[in-house]
């Protein structure tokens, strides 16, 4: 389908929901009049136009559709572990409505052939707004940039060599200089190789003692205090994909206290899982000094940057709570069974996100660690500020994106925020079952996933 | 320490194997580490290796406790002593022994451990002794088989039959493991042995002092995390200094150290490591005057041990050896009377 092209006539209303914007301030119980593709009404007790399709959303939160800045869709190449129709459906029934897939496809996303490729497949097969992200480098090896300008050209809204980081200093600093011109971001994957070293979890006791090598975390947070200092050198605009550890954030406060345009990302699972999530027995309360069982070595945890410690993890909600933390992103990783089936040094790193973002996402808000609103504006506004923040000339994104102002597209996130489920990976849309989270109970799901007034994504109506 | 006074409130009757005619007990189902035995458990094992030592010293070295049944070694790195050790112990217990090793094999064609062993136990292995080098293969196999796993070695991780047979080369020597103090020195970091044989002698208690170069000691062992509450290691010593490592040790362990240590940057050259770290009979004066010298094997005499010492009167390295085959007897016994019928649930239960 075309994303977007609903019948110019169809109406829907969606009545008595507890409607969240934080782009325009709101939460309240309101209704949501939805005509031609935008919201066009906003307000108490709106008439039912005739003819409308009504959406009773009593006990439920309206939302904004999720944007989500960084994940992997994997086509063209790896078709294997998920296509763009898939991801783009799995995106959907995980609340999200805009997806910006990473550049680290086969071939990657290092030319306007491939990024055009990528933005009609997705008009064509995908069901949710795809928004691609071009690689730094050609061929995302590291040394000569890849022609930004026409990557910019053709829609990209950042730059990205994720799944290895920019690792030659000057090429970074180009980088960084190079894409200002655009105002577009650079989202390094911040690790410094020679400490990365081929580690495979977080080092510390729980890596110690599974014999397996560790990633530390001046890995990761060397990196961001080069990138920070090299943003504040050329005036570039930096964005540090999916940060893990605490001293990463002191990195990022800093930088900011002195004026520097950083902004970054957390996804669901560092900051709601630790590195025990490698002993296995997700749930078990038996600690990370018990004797392991033969669920030890759980590949579906084994994940980059790792999984770090409770602290870490506590940081990173903190961090969420400040605005340290601009927005919250998947970095759906999607792998098949086979990349998963093998020995934890074998196994493929990455988490398949999308379906369990916000069922996760929400145990920090039932725990009152942090605000439904705030989780909202992590998943909404903030993201689509990052995307907006760039120069209209170049990115020819749509202002209403992130909010329900009347005007914007229609793009809406329903939810039920009390609704417990229990994930099962088998019956995942995304090709990729690798999760963490099997079996777990979540509370908090979506049921209906509307992009520009079209119902993309609704749940069973019994589970 | 918990597992010490567990030791002292050991109970009288610990229902144990007494040979191969014994009134056999329900063993257990994997041998993955040590980490799940209890100090009851590793004296059982003892007292049966007890009794398959005495099977080795006799005349006809046979006796047919595991007839028909199947025990595959699938060694994925190179070994000679472990894989002979468990072949000659499946042997002198009648079982069907199949060496299965990278080369010349599928796996040097590059199938999957995971069709590799499910090759394996379609062909109803009973017993998989599995040596690999990564870490919780083993735990992999356990995960998805129906067969019984041991494991022989992996990666940087465990290697609980080595452990074992150490904890009972000690005990032979010294009568029991509580209160000796046992020095380890060497590549604590990248050691499958040190790992498996902190979890036993700590559950023993002993008193374990870890001697090696900061760059070869696990991080963790660095910094405080060992006071968190529950941490098994916590009445470990850690140093760096090799003289009061040795000082007053019962027993002084030497580990192998990787010639591939010095080009990854861990070390600056084997001389100088060899000049800090290496057992020398000076520093073995040190150590108390009957002290053991223990060495997993193979050695790099002239690096981490003098040949003096390796070769000396308090050396017990080729004994180690020897208890090697009876202490594989003995878990190989374990292993096999843990019977089918009482594998579903307990320790077996993995995921999917």
């Amino acid at each position: 389908m075309a994303v977007g092209g609903g019948s110019p006539l169809t109406q829907m209303l969606i009545r008595g929901g507890r409607v969240i914007d934080p782009g325009q301030g709101l939460d309240g119980t309101v209704d949501l009049l939805i005509e031609r593709g935008v919201v066009r009404k906003i307000g108490n007790q709106i008439t039912q136009p005739e003819g409308a399709q009504v959406v009773d959303a009593t006990g439920l939160v309206v939302s904004p559709g999720f944007i989500d800045v960084h994940c992997h869709l994997r086509e063209p190449g790896h078709e294997d572990q998920e296509t763009i129709a898939s991801g783009t459906r799995a995106a959907a029934k995980g609340g999200f409505t805009t997806v910006c897939a990473m550049p680290n496809t086969s071939p990657p996303m290092d030319s306007r052939a491939v990024v055009d490729f990528v933005s009609r497949k997705a008009r064509e097969e995908g069901v949710v707004r795809v928004l691609p992200i071009g690689c730094v480098t050609k061929g995302s090896a590291g040394v000569e940039l890849a022609e930004m300008g026409e990557l910019g050209e053709a829609g990209v809204i950042g730059f990205s060599d994720d799944g290895h980081p920019v690792a030659d200093t000057n090429v970074m600093r180009q980088a960084l200089s190079y894409a200002s011109a655009q105002g577009l971001p650079i989202m390094n994957h911040c690790e410094v190789p020679e400490l990365f070293n081929g580690g495979c979890m977080n080092e510390g006791w729980v890596s110690n003692r599974l014999g397996l090598k560790g990633i530390p975390r001046s890995a990761e947070e060397i990196m961001v205090g080069r990138d920070v200092s090299l943003a504040e050198l050329t005036g570039g605009r930096l964005h540090l994909a999916h940060v893990s550890t605490e001293g990463t954030l002191d990195h990022v406060r800093a930088a900011r206290e002195r004026g520097v345009d950083v902004t970054c990302e957390v996804t669901p699972h560092h900051l709601t899982l630790t590195e025990d999530a490698v002993l296995g027995n997700p749930g078990d309360a038996s600690g990370p000094f018990a004797a392991l069982t033969p669920a030890a070595y759980f590949t579906n945890a084994k994940v980059n940057p790792p999984l770090r410690s409770r602290r870490d993890v506590d940081a990173m909600v903190e961090g969420l709570k400040d605005g340290t933390i601009d927005l919250i992103a998947t970095d759906h990783a999607p792998q098949t069974r086979v990349d998963k089936l093998c020995t934890f040094d074998e196994a493929a790193f990455g988490i398949s996100g999308f379906e369990t973002a916000l069922g996760s996402l929400m145990s920090l808000v039932h725990a009152d660690r942090i605000p439904l609103a705030l989780l909202v504006e992590k998943l909404t506004l903030a993201p689509a500020r990052f995307l907006l923040a760039s120069d209209g000339h170049w990115h020819r994104l749509d202002e209403g994106l992130g909010t329900l102002k009347k005007g914007a597209p229609a793009d809406v996130t329903i939810f039920d925020p009390e609704a417990d489920w229990v994930v099962e990976a088998d019956r995942f849309v995304s090709k990729g079952k690798n999760t963490p989270l099997d079996g777990a109970t979540l509370k908090g799901r979506v049921t209906t996933t509307i992009v520009g007034g079209e119902v993309v994504y609704q749940a069973a109506a019994v589970d | 320490m918990t597992q010490t006074s567990r030791v002292k409130d050991r109970p009288g009757i610990v229902p144990v194997v007494a040979g191969p005619s014994a009134e056999p007990r329900r063993g257990r189902r994997h041998v993955l580490d040590l980490d799940d035995f209890s100090p009851e458990e590793i004296e059982a094992v003892f007292q049966n290796t007890d009794a398959m030592k005495e099977v080795l010293h006799r005349d006809i070295k046979k006796v047919p406790t595991l007839r028909g049944k199947t025990v595959v070694t699938l060694f994925s790195e190179p070994s000679t002593r472990t894989r002979v050790s468990f072949e000659q112990a499946g042997k002198i217990l009648s079982a069907d022994v199949i060496n299965v090793s990278g080369g010349g094999s599928s796996i040097e064609k590059g199938e999957s451990l995971y069709n590799t062993a499910l090759t394996l136990q379609a062909m109803n292995a009973d017993i998989i002794v599995v040596r690999h080098p990564h870490s919780g293969a083993p735990h992999f196999l356990a995960r998805h088989l129906d067969s019984s796993v041991i494991n022989a070695g992996d990666g940087a991780h465990a290697h609980p039959t080595q452990a074992l047979l150490d904890m009972y080369t000690i005990r032979s020597h010294l009568g029991a493991i509580e209160g000796i103090r046992i020095a380890v020195v060497g590549d604590i970091m990248h050691s499958r042995v040190a790992r498996s044989n902190l979890w036993g002698l700590t559950r023993m208690g002993a008193e374990v002092v870890l001697c090696a170069p900061p760059t070869l000691t696990p991080v963790d062992f660095l910094d405080g995390y060992r006071s968190a509450e529950g941490h098994p290691f916590s009445s470990v010593r850690v140093v760096s200094d090799v003289e009061s490592a040795l000082e007053g040790a019962d027993v002084v362990m030497a580990l192998r150290l990787q010639m591939e240590r010095q080009r990854a940057g861990h070390l600056p050259a084997l001389r100088e490591y060899s000049r800090m770290y290496g057992i020398t009979p000076a520093r073995l004066e040190l150590a108390k005057p009957n002290a053991l010298v223990m060495h997993p094997g193979p050695m790099n005499e002239g690096v981490e041990i003098d040949p003096e010492v390796a070769h000396g009167a308090r050396s017990v390295i080729e004994e180690q050896v020897t208890n090697g085959v009876a202490v594989r007897m003995a878990l190989l016994y374990s292993v096999v009377t843990s019977a089918r019928g009482a594998r579903s649930g307990g320790d077996g239960g993995g995921r999917r």
